[in-house]
């Protein structure tokens, strides 16, 4: 066994170390001392199986006994849902599509403007077209129930919150989870109660979508300001008028985003509960046509699912965003051309003979051929370089931070052997260069590297529990505080006596694998959409797109071209990830005032120090905060991507599904929700003491 | 004359904050100020704030009292107390004689709706109603219907001369309209009891005169029971009846502008007294001398009334005298001078808290109060 890079010592640094440093120190010398005593002591690298707590047992045990019991509730629960969804689709499906387009579109109209209604127009004549209105329609029952199941649980959860004592210590906790959980593991115990069926998705996705609506009626109600409860008090209302009456409405800007992040969010969990199946709705059909590999149909009904997101999401965001107070009377004129012109449309398409309930139509056909030929064609056209692109990135980048450059370096892979000399060599240098930077630049830079070397030479599989555990712990100690140190050591702690602790590991790599370049990415779009306006223009609209589109419908891009595999899914989440960093780094750019950009032109400074000296630094806060957001995405987009072949808890969570484990696909959820709070709590406390005081002088 | 019941009276009142605060206090049950010094001492040694401590006022049907301090004095808390929207931790409040305090949420709401208005620092107008909604709003808590509270709303509309904006919202108009809205709502229910928290002090100056000058007007066409908060002191020279001036939650003096500007009871009074235009608030009935007994002068049938400020009684004398010569060091005379420019000059100095242009319009024309 090589030895790992020696640590930047005390010897080597002539001022002395400050006691933050010493912990680091002494991990250092255990994490280079443990890899010689693996051999000898196997539980340091693996925690042994008989240590193990049969979690996932007593909760599948738990289950089977409450599960008889529960089964008459949730069979009327069933029932209750079951109906007015079947209604809906049965009012969907009968309806003519014209009916449903005349409404949408004056919707659209009424929220926002003609601009919006020939976008709606187009989108709903596309869905038509394509042949999956049926699907669509199945879909859109399904949101049509989910959506106000879950409205009124996040307004009833939400105003607890706000009025409560035990609302305000429960709620925002069980929030952080309910956010962090994947989505999968949300289906598991409804399957394990309510038997396979839409109905399930229908409650996970009422569950699952009522979270920000909470939030946001949390928010609003508590930023009424004092004086507006007041003066409705003063007036002697009750309880009840000065909620209803002054409360609710006050707050309705905000709780009208949380209505519009709630729709979404119910959607995208739609879409994803049709793994599930049975429903025959859109996501159902993306997801089986992917899995046998007919793209050309799958990206069809792709695009109808992006299409039906930016339609809802357009909608209701204008009328989230339309000033209230300013009422628009209800269109008497414009039902005459929206129904005139669509009469015209629907007279044009009798007379063309088509009828959208037809599915499969033959132009859809020949498209969705057309469309598998060509790529087909293009991936052997090019199949060598994305073969190329993808060994390049998996061997040079994704292996060695898997199982590290002592496993990952082989003939096969880098062309060469990591002779025992190359090890050695490699160690001294890195602790060379480890103690040289300390020395210059302070001991946490030269710290940062030993560990990076650390890292990088046993991958992230390869390192020792203890050691990554202890130094995460000291980091969200140093870093954040006793509290954040505590609640990682007991996330931790979970994951390691649960089993989880490997795929925990996977899951890590692949997140920070893809958070990395995400970031790279998305902060390079950020800044170039900041100092450009016409890149802005296009970035902008692109980025809010991606935000609305479930997270599914990135599987079927990246499986065109890819198969499945470990770097399809890396491909898929950094397509969902990039984007809050795009943001945040082209707001937190753009907020810095102009003031002080004046006060550094004027002092003669380059544009490169201004950016660096002064734009930097003050969007630094916005940017940590589209970093920590990009971790987060990445963590949802995880579990999706274990649909293309992860094998990490994402996998786990997904395997509990079809096996109707409850007790394992829990754990793994709630192991995978646990690393998310983690890297955000400590990211957060982080940022909180690093940025104080800073946020009146970014603006 | 029978002494008239008290429209609001505090009787040691206190209100505390901090861990244990209230406990403690009823611990010490302060009666007189001297155990009240004390206990402040105590609590205040225990990390307990005293928003208000040992307040005793009387509040007469009819007055316009103001509540007078700085920032942080506790004189928004003592109000807040005085109306229940903040519980007082100890002490005694009644109104109209009775005893407040006790009144059960139920009653409270009904003593609200019926008895009491309150006017807000920034407005406390709901966003999502128009004027008109803002207006009628303690009127709809109250069941009555539509067509009576749209009558009553449009009616107070006018009286605050917004006519025409009925149908705005809240956004939609200037500071000064909003505070007239907020003005007509706590009016809308025809309170006794009207307090005003600050009402002007997000209001440009000039607006903030007009307001007042407003103020005045529906006072005389009202006659409430009005208690006012303000950190201006010659705001609350220009309106009060009487004024309380408070300190770190005490009382320090309890007075009419004209005895807390003649008589500063502590230091801290003087300092403000010291930027008051003390020409302007002082009055004739104070400097005056007894009449001699067997009066036979005349006058010539001129006479100054009783309530003409200092300002006024000097430009009125000044105006009955002639020109004067004025003369540089050799005695030679360079130009003349009347009292009354010299009296105009005077009236002019004094007060630096409120800007110029307010100044221009508190110059109220010659002669009129005589």
């Amino acid at each position: 066994m090589a030895k790992p890079p020696t640590p930047p010592t005390a010897r080597g640094t002539r001022r002395s170390l400050p006691p933050q440093a010493l912990p680091w120190l002494g991990l250092l010398a255990l994490a280079l001392a443990l890899p010689f005593f693996m051999s000898v002591l196997p539980w340091l690298k693996a925690w042994p199986v008989d240590w193990l707590l049969p979690l996932a047992d007593w909760i599948n045990a738990a289950m089977d006994a409450l599960a008889p019991a529960l089964k008459p509730t949730t069979r009327i629960l069933s029932a209750t849902l079951e109906w007015p969804m079947l209604a809906l689709r049965d009012v969907l499906q009968w309806l003519p599509w014209p009916v449903l387009v005349l409404a949408v579109l004056l919707l659209a109209f009424h929220a926002s403007g003609p601009k919006l209604a020939v976008i709606c127009l187009l989108a709903l004549l596309y869905i038509a077209l394509s042949g999956y209105w049926r699907q669509a329609m199945n879909t859109l029952a399904l949101v049509g129930i989910a959506v106000p199941l879950s409205l009124l649980l996040g307004l009833l959860i939400g105003i607890a919150a706000q009025r409560t004592k035990i609302g305000a210590r429960l709620v925002p906790p069980a929030l952080d989870v309910m956010q962090t959980m994947p989505t999968f593991a949300y289906l598991i115990p409804l399957l394990v109660l309510f038997g396979f069926g839409p109905v399930v998705g229908l409650i996970a996705s009422a569950i699952y979508a009522c979270p920000p609506m909470v939030r946001n009626v949390h928010l609003g109600l508590s930023r009424i300001p004092g004086e507006i409860k007041e003066a409705a008090t003063f007036a002697g209302s009750s309880a009840w008028q000065k909620l209803f009456w002054v409360e609710l409405p006050a707050a309705m800007t905000q709780i009208k985003v949380g209505i519009n992040q709630t729709i979404m969010a119910a959607l995208s969990m739609v879409i994803i509960a049709s793994v599930i199946g049975g429903f025959d709705d859109i996501g159902w059909e993306v997801l089986s046509t992917m899995r046998k590999a007919r793209f050309g149909e799958s990206l069809l009904a792709g695009f109808v699912i992006v299409l039906l997101a930016v339609v809802i999401d357009r909608i209701s965001a204008a009328y989230a965003s339309k000033d209230s107070t300013q009422r628009t009377p209800l269109l008497a004129g414009r039902i005459g051309y929206c129904g005139g012109g669509l009469l015209l449309l629907c007279a044009a398409f009798k007379l063309s003979g088509f009828d959208p309930s037809i599915t499969d139509p033959a132009w859809a056909k020949a498209v969705a051929t057309w469309l598998d030929t060509r790529l087909e064609g293009i991936v052997v056209a090019y199949g060598n370089a994305l073969t190329a692109i993808k060994n390049t990135l998996f061997y040079y980048y994704l292996l060695p931070l898997r199982i590290g450059f002592s496993q990952a370096i082989l003939p096969f892979t880098w062309g060469f052997d990591f002779t025992q000399l190359m090890r050695w060599s490699y160690a001294i240098a890195c602790g060379v260069l480890a103690l040289g930077l300390s020395w210059r630049s302070g001991w946490r830079k030269g710290l940062l590297l030993a560990a990076l070397a650390y890292l990088l030479y046993f991958g992230l599989t390869g390192m020792p529990w203890l050691v990554f555990g202890t130094a995460i712990i000291l980091l969200a100690w140093q870093a954040g505080n006793l509290a954040t140190a505590v609640f990682t050591g007991l996330a931790l702690t979970f994951i390691l006596v649960t089993g989880m602790w490997e795929r925990a590991m996977l899951s890590i790599y692949l997140c920070g694998a893809a958070v990395i370049l995400s970031f790279l990415l998305g902060s390079a779009l950020g800044v170039w959409a900041a100092t450009r306006e016409r890149a802005s223009a296009v970035i902008r609209p692109i980025a809010d797109t991606f935000q609305t589109i479930p997270l599914f419908v990135f599987l079927i891009p990246v499986l065109m071209f890819f198969q499945i595999g470990e770097f399809t899914a890396l491909l898929a989440i950094i397509a969902y990830a990039f984007v809050p960093a795009v943001r945040y780094t082209e707001n937190g750019l753009r907020q810095v005032s102009p003031e002080l950009l004046e006060v550094a032109t004027e002092q003669g400074a380059t544009p490169w120090q201004i950016f660096w000296q002064i734009k930097v630094p003050l969007a630094l806060p916005t940017i940590m905060v589209g970093l920590n957001q990009t971790v987060m995405y990445a963590f949802a987009m995880l579990v999706i991507a274990a649909l293309v072949g992860t094998t990490g808890l994402g996998q786990q969570v997904y395997l509990s599904l079809s096996a109707a484990d409850t007790g394992a696909g829990l754990i793994a959820g709630l192991s995978m929700a646990l690393l998310a709070m983690v890297t955000d709590r400590i990211m957060q406390t982080w940022a909180r003491k690093r940025f104080a005081g800073m946020a009146s002088t970014a603006h | 004359m029978t002494p008239i019941t008290p429209a609001l009276e505090c009787r040691n009142l206190w209100k505390v904050y901090g861990d244990n605060a209230e406990e403690r206090l009823k611990q010490y049950a302060p009666t007189n100020a001297k155990q009240a010094a004390e206990c402040s001492t105590a609590l205040s040694a225990e990390g307990g704030i005293i928003a208000s401590g040992h307040i005793n006022l009387q509040i007469q049907p009819g007055e316009f009292f103001v509540l007078m301090g700085l920032s942080g004095s506790g004189k928004s808390t003592l109000m807040r107390c005085m109306s229940r929207l903040t519980e007082p931790s100890a002490g005694e409040l009644l109104l109209d004689g009775a005893d407040f305090l006790s009144a059960k949420p139920k009653a409270l709401r009904q003593i609200r709706r019926q008895k009491m208005g309150m006017v807000f620092q920034h407005f406390g107008l709901f966003p999502h109603m128009t004027v008109q909604d803002n207006v009628a709003y303690p009127l709809r808590v109250q069941g009555i219907n539509p067509a009576e509270r749209q009558r009553k709303a449009q009616e107070m509309i006018e009286l605050v001369g917004l006519e025409g904006r009925e149908n705005a919202y809240p956004h939609q108009l200037s500071g000064g309209q909003k505070q007239r809205v907020g003005i007509a709502r706590s009016l809308a229910v025809d309170p006794e009891l009207w307090f005003l928290d600050e009402p002007f002090s997000a209001l440009d100056p000039l607006i903030r005169w007009q307001m007042q000058s407003e103020l005045l007007r529906l006072q005389t066409l009202f006659h409430k029971t009005i208690i006012f908060v303000t950190h201006d002191f010659m705001e609350a020279v220009r309106l009060a009846d009487r004024i309380a001036i408070m300190k770190d939650g005490q009382v320090v003096q309890v007075g009419t502008p004209q005895d807390i500007v003649l008589n500063p009871a502590t230091d801290y009074v003087a300092e403000f007294v010291k930027e008051a235009p003390r020409t302007r608030i002082i009055k004739v009935d104070q400097l005056m001398q007894a009449a001699p007994a067997a009066t036979t002068t005349t006058f010539n049938g001129q006479a100054l009334s009783q309530d003409m400020t200092l300002e006024d009684a000097l430009s009125w004398s000044a105006e009955r005298a002639g020109e004067l010569p004025v003369r540089d060091q050799n005695g030679q005379l360079i130009g003349v001078i009347t009292p009354e420019r010299l009296a105009m000059a005077l009236g002019n100095t004094p007060g630096k808290a409120t800007s110029n242009s307010d100044r221009q319009s508190a110059q109220p024309p010659a002669g009129v109060n005589s």
